[in-house]
């Protein structure tokens, strides 16, 4: 559905990264264009603004313009704002655990697809091990209750309907229908309403009012354009919804009232319903949906190089940790099982440049690391810990429960006992390095990232490897 | 309420939001200056007009207002009334003011049963003998749901149970509008996205069935929400490119949507638009009026 958003990105970046330096003015044509992207994708205008703003302020610091890969960065900034827009985390629905039942209400504009969205729910509940019981409240839109009792029908979920004329009577009396038929969820479907109906708005917080409900989600459609903001801050003031279920996500809007919601209220997107099928309702991910922005085409070759600038600073993390907590067997234990996890050290030293000629000519011993995880499984943990501790009869010991010769063990120790200077070695040079990081990197980039700055860390029977060769290796493996 | 006084709350609505907003400029930059020109774009942009259209619109009034050496704001903005006003095109009254069989299509929830209740209303009480047929026989109550219109606008109506073949439907439909002699026939069809490939083929064998069964005009209109943002030009488009189009519907406009998608879709595909939907009651449509859209869209100002 951001195919346009992302074209539109696209070109913007491309035209950046044909360019070596930036300069402020460079930027800001940039950020014009991502500017009316973004209004074009049917972000709110107030919140294209800030964004704006923001992202162009972040691009004009000196680490971004001054970088030697600026193109990059700024693709990063716009990248990563856009994602914090869309929500740091996944929100669920939010039910309270010893009520019976709960009740789950519905709110929004005519045809955004609120009875759809409540038979999904039903169904996504009823798969989860719930009993969900669908309660017609729409009083005025003609057929709507026989809308909702077919698609109860079609998915065995029993709705109540009722010939009365007040939707707040139907729900309470809907309630009672849930009690007494052991429900533990209620899906209020209500009528489809104008932010601006004033009678309506009163009745939906009446009916709120009598429910009592455990979440209020209100639907919105993605294709809904500027007036979002309107609509949901409204809602959010007269019946305070507690999420949002973003609705006809199948088409190729490009959803930016998604980003909008967020900023205008707060509210986290809790479901997006892509379909017309009752099994078309998922929960929603704000990082698949960041990547759905970036999308799966050349946008993501192009941050790439934005990424791997992260991914680094990961490892760098990863290591510090290392650094601080120094190397002890259970990192060698862990170091074992990821390579395990990549296929083994033979399927890992094959995909090494002459890997596979020290797999024929027998170098490699493929069952070393297996051999060595039973031994260290027989430490203490305080052992695994604090290998320093591991005296002679200690020893003795660990090889009796592993079922191997002392020797064995000795041999283990030893091993641990170099990786661990070498990790310090390569520690001390790490932190020598990264002491002028921001031109460092900047150098690295444009010699084409030839030298490692990266630790080359010990890994068990390997020599020096990265945990940046390790990912590369998973990556082609996969 | 009254059809007028319904309508003219609902674009009363517009204006005085629109107006607020353009008091505001007034107050804030009497003078015609960029601050001015800013806050024009937004109001624009904020009319779901786009951003590429809002700020063309807006250079465009910039070497106008240079050229006529504008000095007040209400100058730029009585030229702009005319300028929006302009883009639409004529031909909408005849879509559903001659004989003939009308299909109405649009996305999911856009409001195609709703007005086709409205439309069998008002043909009805013009005298004319109207009938209805049930085309979408995929949702779930969707028949009943325009049944009840039926009875509402008390016209004739051709339905078929939930499932069944909705071009067979449409014929029938037609031979029984033969039959009784009518002059206007409303076919409903079930809501569905532009992007699904198949739903658009089945809708293309629908019309086609239609096409050639009809011995009299065919005309297709497109029903959009007035809160459809951007993706309505995409809608306008790929139903236009696949069943060929002859007008559109704008819908809830009686919210605080201000409909500015229907200057892009009159701008990029030329279609009339025939009928505008303003509420949820039997007498809630209006007939299209390009100056009073414009007005609605921007306010008034040029004439008060
Ligand atoms: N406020 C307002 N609501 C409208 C208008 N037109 C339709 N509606 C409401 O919008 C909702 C959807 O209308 P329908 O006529 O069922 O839409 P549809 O396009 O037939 O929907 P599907 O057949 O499900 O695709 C209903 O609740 C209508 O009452 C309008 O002009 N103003
Ligand atoms: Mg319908």
């Amino acid at each position: 559905m951001f195919d346009n958003l992302q074209d539109q990105l696209q070109e913007v970046f491309d035209d950046l990264k044909g360019k070596g330096r930036l300069s402020e003015a460079d930027i800001s044509v940039a950020m014009r264009r991502v500017r009316m992207a973004l209004l074009e994708a049917d972000v709110s205008f107030k919140v294209v603004k800030s964004f704006v703003t923001k992202a162009t302020a972040r691009c004009m610091e000196a680490d971004v313009l001054e970088s030697l890969t600026p193109a990059q960065n700024v693709i990063k900034v716009v990248l990563d704002e856009l994602t914090s827009l869309l929500g740091e985390s996944e929100s669920k629905l939010e039910l309270a655990p010893n009520k019976q039942p709960n009740v789950i209400m519905l709110v929004g504009l005519q045809g955004s697809g609120k009875t759809t969205a409540a038979a999904k729910l039903a169904y996504l509940l009823k798969r989860e091990g719930h009993n969900p019981l669908l309660i017609a409240c729409d009083v005025y839109r003609p057929a709507a209750a026989d809308q909702l009792e077919t698609l109860g029908g079609e998915i065995g979920v029993r709705v109540y309907r009722s010939d009365e004329k007040d939707p707040v009577a139907i729900a309470k009396a809907g309630i009672r229908d849930a009690i007494d038929n052991l429900k533990d969820v209620c899906i209020v479907d209500t009528a489809g309403r104008l932010h601006v109906d004033e009678d309506m708005m009163a009745e939906a917080e009446s009916i709120k009012a009598a429910v009592d409900p455990d979440e209020v989600l209100m639907v919105v459609d993605a294709m809904t354009g500027q007036d979002v903001v309107n609509v949901v801050e409204t809602f959010s003031e007269r019946v305070e919804f507690d999420g949002v279920i973003m609705s006809k996500m199948d088409g190729d809007a490009r959803g930016g009232g998604a980003l909008s919601v967020r900023e205008a209220t707060g509210k986290p997107i809790k479901f997006i319903s892509s379909g017309e099928k009752p099994d078309s309702l998922e929960v929603f991910h704000p990082d698949r949906m960041a990547r759905r922005i970036l999308g799966m085409g050349d946008v993501v070759s192009l941050i790439e190089s934005a990424v791997k600038v992260q991914q680094e600073e990961e490892e760098a993390e990863a290591t510090e940790r290392l650094r601080k907590m120094d190397l002890n067997l259970n990192d060698f234990l862990d170091m074992n099982r990821q390579i395990r996890k990549m296929g083994g050290v033979g399927k890992l030293i094959s995909a090494l440049p002459g890997g596979d000629r020290m797999m024929s000519q027998g170098q490699v011993d493929e069952h070393a690391l297996d051999r060595m995880e039973v031994i260290i499984n027989s430490m203490t943990k305080q052992e695994r810990e604090k290998p320093d501790i591991i005296n002679g009869s200690r020893r003795a010991r660990i090889a009796a429960g592993a079922g191997v010769t002392v020797t064995a063990v000795n041999q283990l120790l030893k091993q641990y006992s170099e990786t661990r200077k070498q990790v310090k070695k390569m520690m001390s040079q790490y932190s020598d390095m990264s002491n002028n990081s921001g031109r460092g990197r900047g150098k690295k980039g444009k010699k084409g990232g030839k030298k490692r700055r990266g630790p080359r860390m010990g890994m068990p029977g390997l020599g020096g490897m990265s945990m940046a060769d390790i990912k590369k290796i998973q990556e082609m493996m996969e | 309420m009254g059809l007028f006084s319904r309508f003219t709350e609902g674009l009363q609505k517009s204006r005085e939001s629109f107006r607020e907003d353009v008091n505001l400029l007034l107050n804030r930059a009497p003078k015609v200056d960029e601050e001015f020109w800013d806050g024009l774009e937004e109001a624009l942009i904020m009319s779901d007009m786009g951003g590429y259209s809002a700020s063309t619109i807006v250079d465009k009034l910039r070497n106008e207002a240079v050229r006529k050496g504008y000095r007040d704001a209400r100058d730029v903005l009585a030229a702009l009334n005319d300028q929006i006003a302009g883009e639409f095109v004529d031909g909408g009254d005849a879509i559903l003011g001659e004989d003939g069989i009308v299909l109405f299509v649009g996305v999911n929830g856009s409001g195609k049963t709703t007005t086709v209740g409205k439309i069998a209303k008002q043909a009805k009480d013009a005298g004319r003998t109207v009938i209805l047929g049930s085309g979408d026989t995929f949702r779930a109550a969707a028949i009943e749901q325009l049944e009840v219109w039926a009875e509402r606008a008390d016209v004739e109506i051709v339905a078929r149970e939930r499932g069944s073949d909705p071009a067979s439907v449409c014929y029938e439909t037609i031979e029984r509008g033969e039959q009784v002699g009518a002059n206007l026939v409303l076919i409903d069809t079930a809501g569905r996205l532009h992007t699904s490939a198949d739903l658009m083929r089945e809708l293309e064998k629908v019309v086609n069935v239609v096409r050639k069964r009809a011995n009299m005009p065919v005309r297709l209109v497109l029903v959009i929400d007035a809160t459809t943002g951007q993706n309505g030009l995409q809608q306008a488009r790929e139903f236009n490119g696949a069943l060929d189009l002859d007008g559109v519907i704008i819908t809830k406009l009686d919210g605080t949507a201000k409909g500015g998608i229907a200057v892009a879709v009159a701008h990029y595909l030329k279609l009339p638009i025939v009928k505008l939907g303003v509420g949820e009651q039997l007498d809630d449509l209006k007939d299209f009026d390009a100056k009073e859209y414009a007005a609605a869209l921007i306010g008034d100002f040029g004439t008060e």
